[in-house]
């Protein structure tokens, strides 16, 4: 009986250890030093909170910057990807669809840039790449009265390059890519 | 290929490579007893474990005794865990009022947690309330992994100490996994984690009305602390459904790099202390080159793999169920480590891959889980192969195989089959039963071969221990949580259980002095063959099952046949 009782002693000791102890410490110190991180990053538009910089959220409308598909339509709970194998017939009409919708919106041409086509792997991925951006000028600057050129100049502002140099890929977030669009007009009518 | 995925390849593979000696010669002071630099901090915390438990540090237990307490150990980890998720309605921490688990996920889930393997039946941000996540899934992160390791240690002990009945204590080897090497490591990562973006709290979900007007509600939770040891662990489960591809668990390019260098470093630097533990740092270095060059090696191939256009979406390096941040190489990078590794966290949806990619992720569980492999289960996986490839070279030129000056005779033989074998029966077996009833049939979600890749690979991932999946599936249902479960007890206990026999059967053996006929088991000549042994074997059992997913689906999708 005595190795049970120890085993049993022993798993309480661990659960209260690594399971209470561990997290609430670590709770702790992450809200001293990086609160607003361990929150979950929100963005405020003035005081409203409007979302996290770091989760995707729905835009339909032409006058902002698209997001990628996503194949639980940008709701977080729960979070995930389309999981459709690459011979799945229902993934290639959802690209055909996404395809020719991007073309009409944007008058742009057949080669769409990929991140525009396929769902992200978690649904709520904040990004999409430079050239899926820039696919979506057109549509906006006509929307927006603006130029070409100051849509770049908010583009080059909003670009986050690799990390360290060559970590992961150069990429642009479009919630806050959209905040900025947003202040520019505000300001333009000032 | 660019230059700099390139650089990215080489860079992880340096910086784990010159991480491995110390972190090696960390563990090999710590399990050993002796004094580290995070003695005098943590020190008293191991104490305590033994005075609360009524347990010794200076315990010895034959194999008997070891396995005894181990398996005691993990049945309360399974009933605790059981018990949470049965009853979190009525427990604190729970703000979103989740409801209790089906019995049937939560047996899954809580077998799932407890062998390490980690395979997720259930979305956590929907499903799971702050204090089973906390409290429930976590601890056994962290204990399953400190099990593996004790397991590990056990098999070193009986191929080092000689005439001997006893492989060290269980509790020992347990308490110390967790308090000098686990816990630590795991803090400071989970801050790196936050300071990137990962949340930690303790807060209900925020309502949020959207830049365009719409509402979106966003989960929150204790979930880098969670995480940290998910990797180290090399555990997989995800505090989100979509895991690691999720911006709250994985935020950067740099959290992506730490938590693919987190899930190899305790396998790799194991390699190191099993060098220092049977007094040959060259029997370490070469364990570790095979594995490094069976990475390097499905990098490449899942890689040139993706380059293969797909004529039905007339794209290559789809980003299909990738991220942005990532990328497609990041994604391969990650989704080779973590399936060599029996980790199972994933970045990039598994099942959206290109064909050969999707199968190198399944082929590297088959191999075993030894290339890396889970912690401290990689490397007693691995010293079975070694113990085979030693007999077979013995076999070659007719001689008694000698292992380290240990005779491999056919008790050991007996049991290395056994652990060899049972892992491969179940994967088989099970994959037969789920595509010949029409209950497994039911989850699928894509057709055609890859509606066949999706049962096998979550029958290989669960024997395996390794946890990743291609999730179309739907395996929240009694038939594949049930049977999911058994082939986790399977892949776990039937390999663990004869590794631990074998440790007492060759702990009492003597040490015979090498001679000019001792079979060198450090050389370039003994790696080769090592591999050989481990993708023949592999291959062997498996291609005829490979042939009729991934294989096959990739020449349908040349020909442009969809389904």
């Amino acid at each position: 009986m005595k190795p049970m009782m120890i085993a049993l002693k022993m798993m309480l000791f661990m659960t209260v250890l690594t399971g209470l102890i561990y997290p609430l410490l670590t709770t702790g110190i992450s809200q001293l030093l990086f609160p607003d991180q361990a929150n979950g990053s929100l963005m405020r538009k003035g005081t409203e909170v409007i979302g996290s910089e770091l989760l995707a959220q729905k835009f339909e409308a032409p006058e902002y910057f698209w997001e990628r598909p996503s194949a639980v339509d940008y709701n977080p709970l729960p979070s995930g990807g389309a999981n459709l194998g690459p011979t799945s017939q229902i993934l290639k009409e959802q690209v055909t669809a996404r395809r020719l919708k991007l073309m009409e919106a944007n008058r742009g041409t057949m080669k769409v840039p990929p991140h525009l086509l396929f769902a992200s792997g978690s649904g709520l991925d904040p990004h999409i790449s430079v050239e899926a951006a820039r696919y979506q000028f057109g549509r906006i600057a006509k929307e927006r009265n603006l130029n070409e050129a100051s849509m770049q100049k908010l583009l080059d502002e909003n670009v986050e390059g690799r990390q360290w140099g060559f970590l992961g890929e150069p990429r642009v977030n479009v919630l806050k890519l959209n905040l900025a669009l947003d202040i520019l007009r505000s300001n333009l009518r000032k | 290929m660019e230059l700099v995925d390139l650089f990215q390849i080489v860079f992880y593979v340096a910086v784990l490579t010159l991480l491995t000696p110390g972190l090696g010669l960390y563990m090999y002071k710590v399990f050993s007893g002796e004094r580290t630099f995070l003695t005098p901090l943590v020190g008293w915390v191991e104490r305590g474990g033994y005075r609360l438990t009524g347990s010794s540090s200076r315990e010895e237990m034959t194999w008997k005794e070891y396995l005894t307490a181990l398996l005691w150990f993990n049945f309360f980890g399974f009933l605790f865990l059981f018990l949470l998720q049965l009853m979190q309605t009525i427990l604190p921490l729970n703000p979103q009022n989740f409801a209790n688990v089906s019995w049937h996920s939560a047996f899954n889930t809580a077998i799932s947690f407890m062998t390490n393997t980690n395979w997720q039946g259930y979305a956590g941000e929907t499903t799971m309330s702050y204090l089973t996540q906390m409290a429930g899934l976590a601890v056994q992160n962290f204990v399953s992994a400190a099990t593996g390791i004790a397991v590990f240690l056990a098999l070193a002990r009986g191929i080092s100490r000689q005439s001997s009945k006893t492989l060290g204590s269980f509790w020992v080897d347990l308490n110390r996994s967790v308090v000098y090497l686990l816990l630590p490591m795991s803090f400071v990562f989970a801050l790196v984690l936050v300071q990137q973006g990962v949340v930690q709290n303790f807060s209900p979900y925020v309502d949020v009305t959207t830049l365009e007007g719409a509402k979106q509600t966003l989960p929150m939770g204790p979930a880098a602390s969670q995480i940290a040891i998910k990797h180290l662990g090399t555990n997989g489960g995800g505090f989100f459904n979509a895991n690691s591809a999720h911006p709250f668990e994985n935020p950067t390019p740099l959290t992506n790099f730490l938590q693919i260098l987190f899930l190899l470093l305790i396998p790799a630097g194991l390699t190191y202390t099993y060098g220092k533990m049977v007094g040959s740092i060259k029997q370490g270095w070469t364990i570790y080159a095979v594995m490094a060059a069976v990475w390097v090696f499905t990098m490449i191939g899942s890689v040139a793999s993706e380059a293969v256009s797909n004529p039905l979406l007339a794209e290559s390096m789809s980003m299909e169920g990738k991220e942005t941040r990532f990328g497609v190489v990041s994604s391969l990078i990650f989704s080779t480590a973590t399936t060599l590794v029996s980790c199972g966290a994933v970045n990039a949806m598994h099942s959206s891959l290109s064909p050969l990619a999707g199968g190198i992720a399944m082929f590297n569980i088959m191999l075993g889980e030894v290339i890396f492999g889970g912690v401290g289960a990689g490397m007693y996986g691995m010293l079975i192969f070694v113990v085979l490839t030693v007999f077979l070279a013995g076999l070659m030129v007719g001689r008694t195989p000698e292992y380290l000056g240990k005779k491999i005779e056919a008790r050991e033989m007996k049991l290395v089959m056994l652990a060899i074998l049972a892992p491969c029966a179940t994967i088989l077996i099970g994959t037969a039963i789920g595509v010949s009833s029409p209950l497994g049939l039911s989850s699928l979600a894509n057709k055609g071969p890859h509606g066949f890749s999706e049962i096998l690979y979550a029958f290989t991932s669960a024997t395996g221990n390794n946890g990743s999946a291609f999730a179309g599936l739907n395996a929240n249902t009694p038939f594949y949580n049930v049977l999911l479960g058994i082939a986790m007890l399977v892949g776990r206990f039937a390999v663990l259980v004869p590794v631990l026999m074998m440790a007492g059967s060759l702990v009492q053996k003597k040490i015979s002095p090498p001679s000019t006929g001792t079979f060198e088991t450090d050389t370039a000549l003994f790696g080769i063959l090592l591999i050989a042994v481990i993708v023949i074997a592999g291959a062997l059992t498996f291609v005829p099952a490979l042939s009729l997913g991934p294989i096959v689906e990739h020449f349908l999708m040349l020909r442009g046949q969809s389904f």
